[in-house]
């Protein structure tokens, strides 16, 4: 068993409390991760202001620097992890073991972070919209003779991390190339990645008094999100209602991510039907950006039936076969709730489970100690149905009719939108829709990302503000 | 040996069992013949008609044992079975007091009471004995007589607020308190209001730094583990500081920022939330390795005050609790039965028999479950170390709130 002790800015700390993490098939412990208190949490916060100054001592291009050294570590070498030292191969494994997503997922989502270490220029300069990188040693830059000045708005950024996706660090990646001190509470299945970057970036010479690794409870995540000038953090609506007015807390919540069809391209449906099940299913349909619902001005039943014959031939693997495509529960009560809730929702009249008519098994598989949920497809007659307008931790779907002209009125937030349609008035009012965030025209799947242009946030101006700035000479001086 | 003022079936010195030469084994049975006599002498008091409670009194007709002839020792009090504390939600408080004690002025001291009705507890003496025989066991290099305290938890119909205020007192000094309402903050987390919450709380933790910026030269403390995490908080975050310059005073030399450079040499401690981990980050961080005093307890409205053990790096700051016996005797017992004591170093529910004659309550089930652990020779007799909510409550249940 590997224990990982919690990294407090410098100092490693092994705690009396530790959380057991136990491999999701076997129940076989795998790691043991030392706790820390709120109260601890809070001391480490009183040294930012020192960590945030040793950070902007560094020049800016030997940042750059560490992180194509921290990228290739992060992809290549033997780093330390807690009282022992883990290759790619054996983190990706671990990191299988006790998350429950299989490792061909975990292998995808690790190289998502490498490519954010490995090619950090074009991330900040997505994130910065071109701003020049000497703007971070001197505070402010000039571009085509305009002044260019921000000032940081906080000593620290913390994270709040969930265990159920490890592509999501390549959010918090940037953070020491925009120097400022990082505190990471891991997801608590999901130490590994956040240990293996802030390993990677100590071996590539960051200083380690910058970077925080501090495992805790939920009252800790709380304290990070309080004590912290600037955080985000993962949960859903519920957990995260407290933070929904709090600016200083970038919030990853449900996405509600959609297809949008418009009148033009309905009928030609099935020529889109791989980039309608990569959407919902892709990586385990756990992602906020994986599409939960598809929108239709016509052709609902025939897509609903299309993807459900798709997904009915998806079936649970070995959590290390290559060709895995859904994620397992490694808490089997929690697969069984969001099972009960759809099947609660079903209770409404105007909905079915188009999967379960396909596939003919129910959609709640148990395995040993582990659990799994098939993709599934719900055919819903209205907008207003129960199960409409729901997001669940698999590939989960609902399909709905609506006029063309209803839909972006009546569709509610959306994190990814695709809309696929050639009508310019329709693409034209969903790029006036101030309820998407992340807009694809034409037929690109709700979950492909681009490095350099955030889909939720922006971490760049969560971290700087703009200021007015002018600097005169003295008389006399030279 | 005790100089108390009150009567010796009343007041158990402490200090009877700090005598190094004589042997655990004895002690142990010393013990064992006191708690049985006094069991006795309990029992007589509150089933005999002219000095028991009304309660007492009538529920004894329903028994088919005899107290006054049956008990003979504490192994006996399994024939009252166990204390369900519904008895003692609602009044009138009157049928719990002794008629022995007819006439004399009574406390009601409550606990719980977010919602319903909170559980009551007459007191006449009895939160004065037990801190009294508390204090006998403050080391005065860390406690120095004669020294103000700062009381920082919770007040209003509880007993804490006046058991430390006649601690100090009985110490000879003079005790500053604030006004802490749990209840309203259980509702605030029931409700998921974090912000008001913690709002409340440093409203609570700005009155103690007026306190202490008041210049009362108070070197003694009483808080509760979440308080005295935010109390550290603070300090460090420089707020006494910032009160000593809104108040027109000099910060002194070396600054304000830890509880040691506030002054506090000692702080007494309680509550079912201090797990090792806790102790060990009080001990290393907010109390400069150990340089400030800190001694947790156990306690509550039903029973006295349990002591523990020095606390420390040398018994990886695990908290062994001792009830103030015979006053009180706590027992670690299989949570499926009752009259089966776990095996030491085992894990059971704690059951609680309190022994005093304002209050008899014999075997009620706690809601915490800790480890059994040996006498100890300074308390040689069962203790319990590790309390914890028990497992099978806690996740109903929303503890440590301040």
């Amino acid at each position: 068993m590997i224990r990982i002790p919690a990294l407090r800015f410098g100092k490693e700390y092994t705690s009396l409390d530790k959380a057991q993490l136990v491999h999701h098939v076997t129940g076989e412990p795998v790691a043991e991760v030392s706790q820390v208190t709120g109260s601890q949490i809070a001391r480490d916060l009183g040294q930012m202001d020192r960590a945030r100054q040793i950070l902007s001592e560094i020049p800016m291009a030997d940042i750059l620097g560490m992180y194509k050294k921290a990228a290739d570590y992060f992809a290549n070498a033997k780093l330390p992890c807690g009282d022992t030292e883990l290759d790619f191969d054996g983190y990706v494994r671990n990191l299988s073991a006790t998350t429950g997503s299989p490792m061909v997922f975990c292998r995808r989502n690790a190289l998502k972070v490498h490519y954010v270490l490995e090619n950090i220029e074009e991330v900040i300069g997505g994130l910065t919209r071109g701003l020049d990188p000497e703007f971070f040693d001197k505070g402010f830059t000039t571009r085509g003779g305009r002044m260019q000045a921000f000032f940081p708005t906080t000593n620290v950024f913390g994270a709040v991390l969930p265990s159920n996706s490890p592509g999501v660090h390549s959010l918090w990646v940037p953070t020491i190339a925009f120097k400022m001190p990082l505190l990471l509470k891991p997801g608590r299945e999901e130490p590994w990645t956040p240990f293996r970057v802030l390993q990677s970036f100590i071996k590539a010479g960051v200083p380690p008094q910058v970077l925080g690794f501090l495992p805790s409870d939920h009252s800790g995540a709380n304290d990070i999100l309080r004590l912290c000038g600037r955080s985000m953090a993962f949960g859903d609506d519920r957990t995260m209602a407290p933070y929904r007015n709090d600016h200083r807390v970038e919030i990853h919540g449900t996405g509600y991510s959609k297809i949008i069809f418009g009148e033009d391209k309905a009928p030609s449906w099935d020529r889109y039907l791989d980039m309608l099940v990569e959407s919902i299913a892709a990586n385990g349909g756990r992602a906020c950006v994986n599409a939960s619902a598809v929108w239709t001005p016509s052709h609902a039943d025939a897509m609903a039936m299309g993807i459900a014959k798709r997904f009915a031939v998806m079936k649970p693997r070995p959590w290390d076969d290559p060709n895995c495509e859904i994620s397992a529960f490694a808490k089997p009560e929690v697969a069984e709730a969001i099972n009960n809730m759809v099947d609660e929702g079903l209770k409404t009249p105007g909905a079915r489970d188009v999967t379960l008519e396909v596939r003919g098994t129910p959609r709640l598989v148990k395995e040993g100690r582990i659990a799994y949920l098939l993709p599934t497809v719900i055919r819903c007659d209205s907008p207003e149905h129960p199960l409409a307008n729901k997001e669940f931790l698999f590939p989960y779907a609902s399909v709905i009719e609506c006029p063309q002209d209803d839909i972006l009125h009546r569709m509610g937030y959306t994190l990814a939108g695709t809309v696929l349609s050639d009508d310019k008035a329709f693409v034209s009012s969903a790029m006036a829709c101030s309820h998407v965030e992340r807009l694809n025209v034409g037929p690109l799947p709700t979950n492909r990302l681009t490095w350099d242009q955030p889909h939720e946030g922006n971490l760049f101006t969560h971290l700087y503000k703009q200021r007015a700035f002018s600097q005169a000479a003295f008389n006399g001086s030279k | 040996m005790s100089t108390s003022k009150h009567a010796p079936i009343d007041y158990f010195s402490p200090a009877e069992w700090f005598n190094p030469s004589e042997s655990l084994e004895s002690k142990v049975k010393r013990a064992k013949e006191q708690l049985d006599k006094h069991v006795r002498d309990i029992v007589k008091w509150h089933f005999s008609p002219e000095t028991g409670c009304e309660f007492w009194l009538e529920k004894a007709k329903t028994y088919s044992f005899n107290p006054l002839t049956d008990v003979k020792g504490a192994d006996d009090l399994h024939l009252f079975g166990t204390f369900e504390d519904d008895w003692l939600r609602g009044g009138p408080i009157s049928r719990w007091v002794p008629k022995g004690f007819a006439g004399k002025p009574v406390y009601v001291f409550e606990t719980g009471g977010t919602t319903g009705l909170p559980k009551s507890r007459m007191v006449i003496d009895d939160f004065r004995i037990d801190y009294e025989m508390m204090s006998e066991t403050l080391p005065d290099k860390h406690f120095p007589k004669g020294s103000n305290w700062l009381m920082l938890g919770p007040s209003g119909p509880r007993r804490l607020r006046l058991a430390i205020e006649h601690l100090t007192q009985h110490r000879g000094g003079v005790c500053f308190c604030v006004d802490l309402d749990p209840r309203w903050v259980v509702k605030l987390i029931k409700a998921r209001n974090i912000e008001q919450a913690n709002l409340y709380k440093e409203h609570c933790i700005d009155q103690a730094l007026t306190v202490l910026a008041g210049g009362h030269d108070i070197k003694c403390m009483f808080t509760t583990p979440k308080l005295l995490a935010s109390f550290d908080e603070a300090l460090r975050a420089g707020k006494l500081e910032e009160k000593y310059r809104s108040l027109g005073k000099k910060v002194p030399p070396g600054g304000l920022r830890s509880i040691k450079a506030a002054g506090i040499l000692g702080l007494f401690t309680g509550g079912t939330e201090f797990t090792p981990q806790f102790t060990r980050e009080a001990y290393e961080e907010m109390l400069d390795n150990g340089d400030v005093y800190m001694t947790p307890t156990y306690g509550n409205t039903l029973m006295g005050l349990a002591c523990s053990k020095p606390i420390g790096p040398h018994d990886g700051f695990k908290i062994t609790y001792y009830a103030p016996q015979p006053r009180a005797m706590t027992e670690v017992v299989d949570p499926k039965d009752y009259s089966r004591k776990v095996g030491y170093g085992e894990t059971g529910r704690v059951l609680l028999t309190t022994l005093t004659r304002e209050f008899f309550v014999p075997r009620f089930p706690e809601r915490d479950e800790g480890e059994r652990e040996a006498p100890y020779e300074r308390y040689p007799w069962d203790g319990v170390s590790g309390v914890r909510p028990f497992s099978e409550l806690a996740a109903t249940t929303v503890v440590g709130v301040y």
